[in-house]
C-alpha cells in the first residue's frame, strides 16, 4: 500500500463525507424554511379567517365601530370604542404602577443586594410569574375590590377628588382595580427580564463611573441604566404586551360596562374580557362578527404597539450598537 | 515632606485568598512609578488598594495605611468616594460611556461633582482633551459617542475623562495592554507630559514599557514586593534573584 493510494482513498473518503453532510444539511434548511414559513402562513390564515367571519360587522358598521360607544345586542347595534378604552387604559395604569417597582426590584437584585439573598427573591419573583391568572383574579375580588371600595378609594377621593381621574362611588371593583391586577401581574415579567439586563452591562462600565468619583446610585444611573436602556425598555413592552392580552382576571375585577369613563372609580370592560364573557351568547352573525372584529383589533393593537416600541428601542439602541462593532 | 504616597503593612484579601502580603513603599510625587509582576501576582489589586476600588468586590478586604498627602484613606470615616474624585484611574480596557457624546464622557466626573454651569464645562472639557493630546483629533466631534472613536483615541479619551476633575494622582492598570503599537506609543508619550502635574502610578506588563516611563519600579511576585527601587537600577543590576529571574525572562 503506497502512501499515494493511501491518500487517494482517505481524500475519497473526506468527499463522501462532505456529500453526506451536503444532504444534512439540505434536510436541515428545508425543515427549517418550512416551520418559518408555516408560522407565517397560520398568522395569514388566521386573518383571513377572522375577516372573513366579522364581514357582516364590516358591512354594517364600517369605520364607525371604532368609534362608537353603543354595545347592544339586542338592538344589534355595535362599537367598540369602550373596549378599546378599557384596554388601553387598564394596561396604561398597570404600567405606571408596574414599571417603578418592577426596575427598582430588579437594581435592587443585580446591584445592591447581598449576594446570599439574590437567588431566593429572584426565585420567588419567578413564583409569582407562575401564578395563574384566575387565581389573581379570584383575589382580586375577594381582597382587593372590598379593600379598594372600602379604604383606599375614599381616602383618593377625599384628597386627590377635584382631579376627575378619582371622581364618582366607589365601587372597588372597576379600572382601577383591573389595573393594580395587571400591575402585580406583570412586575414579575419586568423585574426578570430588567435583571438580565443590568446583569448584562460590563463590569468595566461599572468601575468607569465608581472611578470617578460615583456613588452607588450614581454609578446605576450614568454607567448601567443608560447602558441597558434598549434593553429596558424591551422588558417594559414585554410587560405591557400581556397587560393588553390578559383576559381573566381583568374580566374578573373591572365591572364588564361598557363605557368610556374618566375616573378610575368606574366599571370598564376590554377587548379581551367582551370576547371571553359574550361568545357563547352570540347567536347572530353579526353580534358574531362585531366580537371578531373586536378580536382583529386587539391583535391590531397589540402589533401597533410593538412597532412603536420596536422603533423605540432602534432609536435609543443606536449609540450602544456603535460600541459593538 | 508627606507629598506622594506612602503605603504601610498593606494587605488585600479576596475572601480567604491572601493577595497581598504587607506591601510598604514610598511614590514618590510628580513622577512615573511602574508595578510589574507576572499575571495573578497582585499589582492590579496593589493600585486598586489606592483609591479604595479594591473593596468594591463583594468579599474582598484590605488593611493597612495608604498616605495620600499626608491622609490616611483607609483612616475610619473617609468616604471612598471622595477618594476616588481626588484619585484618577484609567482601565485595561478603554470604557467610555457608549451612551454619552465624547464631550459628556469627559465632563461626566464634573458633573457627578455638580458642576452645572455650561462654560465651566466647556473649558475643563477643552482643557482635559488638550492635556490628553486628544483635543485636535475629537474637536469637530464632541458631540459623536465616545465609543465612535479608535481604541487608543478611546483611552485617551478614559484618560481626559480623569484628568477633567485635575485629580493629584493618576492610577492606570495596563492602559496599553489592548492597544497597537502606535497608539501605545502616543499614551507613553502622554504620560511622560502627564508626570510634570502628577503622580503616575502605572500597571504594566510590558517591561520596556516600564523602563521607557517609569523613575522607579516595583516588581511584585505571588502578592509579595520583592524589590522596588529606582527603574535604571532594577533593570540594569536587581539586588533579587527573583527579580533577575523576571526581567531576564526566565519565568513569566
Amino acid at each position: 500500500m503506497t502512501t499515494a493510494a493511501a491518500s487517494r482513498s482517505l481524500s475519497s473518503a473526506v468527499v463522501s463525507a462532505r456529500a453526506r453532510r451536503g444532504w444534512g444539511d439540505r434536510l436541515f434548511r428545508g425543515l427549517a424554511r418550512g416551520a418559518a414559513l408555516s408560522l407565517i402562513l397560520l398568522v395569514t390564515a388566521m386573518i383571513i379567517g377572522m375577516a372573513g367571519a366579522a364581514m357582516p360587522s364590516f358591512r354594517a358598521f364600517g369605520w364607525r365601530f371604532l368609534y362608537t360607544s353603543t354595545w347592544d345586542p339586542v338592538a344589534e347595534t355595535f362599537g367598540a370604542l369602550p373596549f378599546v378604552y378599557g384596554t388601553l387604559v387598564s394596561s396604561l395604569l398597570a404600567l405606571v404602577i408596574a414599571v417603578p417597582l418592577g426596575l427598582g426590584a430588579a437594581i435592587f437584585l443585580a446591584e445592591l443586594a447581598p449576594v446570599w439573598i439574590r437567588p431566593p427573591i429572584t426565585f420567588l419573583v419567578e413564583l409569582v410569574a407562575a401564578v395563574p391568572s384566575v387565581v389573581f383574579g379570584l383575589w382580586g375580588i375577594f381582597v382587593l375590590a372590598p379593600w379598594l371600595r372600602n379604604w383606599v378609594q375614599p381616602a383618593l377621593g377625599a384628597s386627590l377628588g377635584f382631579l376627575p381621574l378619582f371622581q364618582g362611588p366607589p365601587y372597588g371593583v372597576g379600572m382601577l382595580a383591573a389595573g393594580i391586577i395587571l400591575a402585580i401581574m406583570i412586575v414579575p415579567f419586568i423585574t426578570a427580564v430588567s435583571r438580565e439586563v443590568l446583569l448584562a452591562v460590563p463590569n468595566t462600565q461599572r468601575e468607569a463611573a465608581l472611578g470617578l468619583g460615583a456613588t452607588r446610585w450614581e454609578t446605576t444611573r450614568i454607567a448601567v441604566l443608560r447602558y441597558g436602556k434598549s434593553g429596558l425598555i424591551g422588558a417594559v413592552l414585554l410587560g405591557l404586551g400581556r397587560a393588553l392580552g390578559e383576559t381573566m382576571a381583568v374580566t374578573m375585577v373591572i365591572g364588564n360596562r361598557p363605557e368610556v369613563a374618566i375616573s378610575l372609580f368606574a366599571p370598564g370592560y376590554t377587548m379581551a374580557s367582551v370576547i371571553a364573557n359574550e361568545f357563547t351568547e352570540a347567536t347572530s352573525d353579526l353580534y358574531l362578527g362585531a366580537l371578531i372584529e373586536i378580536g382583529l383589533l386587539l391583535f391590531a393593537v397589540t402589533v401597533i404597539v410593538n412597532a412603536l416600541a420596536r422603533l423605540l428601542v432602534w432609536s435609543v439602541g443606536g449609540a450602544v450598537k456603535q460600541v459593538r462593532e | 515632606m508627606a507629598d506622594g504616597i506612602l503605603v504601610k503593612d498593606l494587605n488585600a484579601w479576596f475572601g480567604t485568598l491572601h493577595v497581598l502580603r504587607d506591601i510598604g513603599l514610598a511614590i514618590a510625587p510628580k513622577a512615573v512609578t511602574a508595578i510589574i509582576g507576572p499575571s495573578g501576582c497582585g499589582k492590579s489589586t496593589f493600585i486598586r488598594c489606592l483609591n479604595r476600588m479594591h473593596e468594591v468586590v463583594p468579599s474582598a478586604r484590605v488593611s493597612g495605611t495608604v498616605l495620600v498627602e499626608g491622609a490616611n484613606l483607609y483612616a475610619p470615616g473617609v468616604d471612598p468616594v471622595e477618594v476616588r474624585r481626588k484619585i484618577g484611574m484609567v482601565f485595561q480596557r478603554a470604557n467610555p460611556f457608549p451612551t454619552m457624546s465624547a464631550f459628556d464622557n469627559v465632563a461626566a466626573g464634573l458633573r457627578l461633582a455638580g458642576m452645572r454651569n455650561r462654560a465651566v464645562l466647556n473649558d475643563a472639557v477643552e482643557r482635559a482633551l488638550t492635556h490628553a493630546a486628544l483635543w485636535d483629533e475629537v474637536k469637530d466631534r464632541l458631540d459623536k459617542p465616545g465609543s465612535s472613536l479608535s481604541g487608543g483615541q478611546q483611552q485617551r479619551l478614559c484618560i481626559a475623562r480623569a484628568l477633567a476633575v485635575e485629580p493629584e494622582v493618576m492610577l492606570m492598570d495596563e492602559p496599553c495592554s489592548a492597544l497597537d503599537p502606535i497608539a501605545t506609543a502616543k499614551i507613553e508619550e502622554l504620560i511622560l507630559e502627564l508626570r510634570k502635574d502628577l503622580t503616575i502610578v502605572i500597571v504594566t506588563h510590558n517591561m520596556q514599557q516600564a523602563a521607557r516611563v517609569s523613575e522607579a519600579t516595583g516588581f511584585f511576585l505571588l502578592g509579595e514586593l520583592v524589590e522596588f527601587g529606582v527603574t535604571r537600577e532594577l533593570f540594569t543590576n536587581p539586588r533579587d534573584k527573583r527579580t533577575e529571574d523576571y526581567i531576564t525572562g526566565r519565568f513569566g
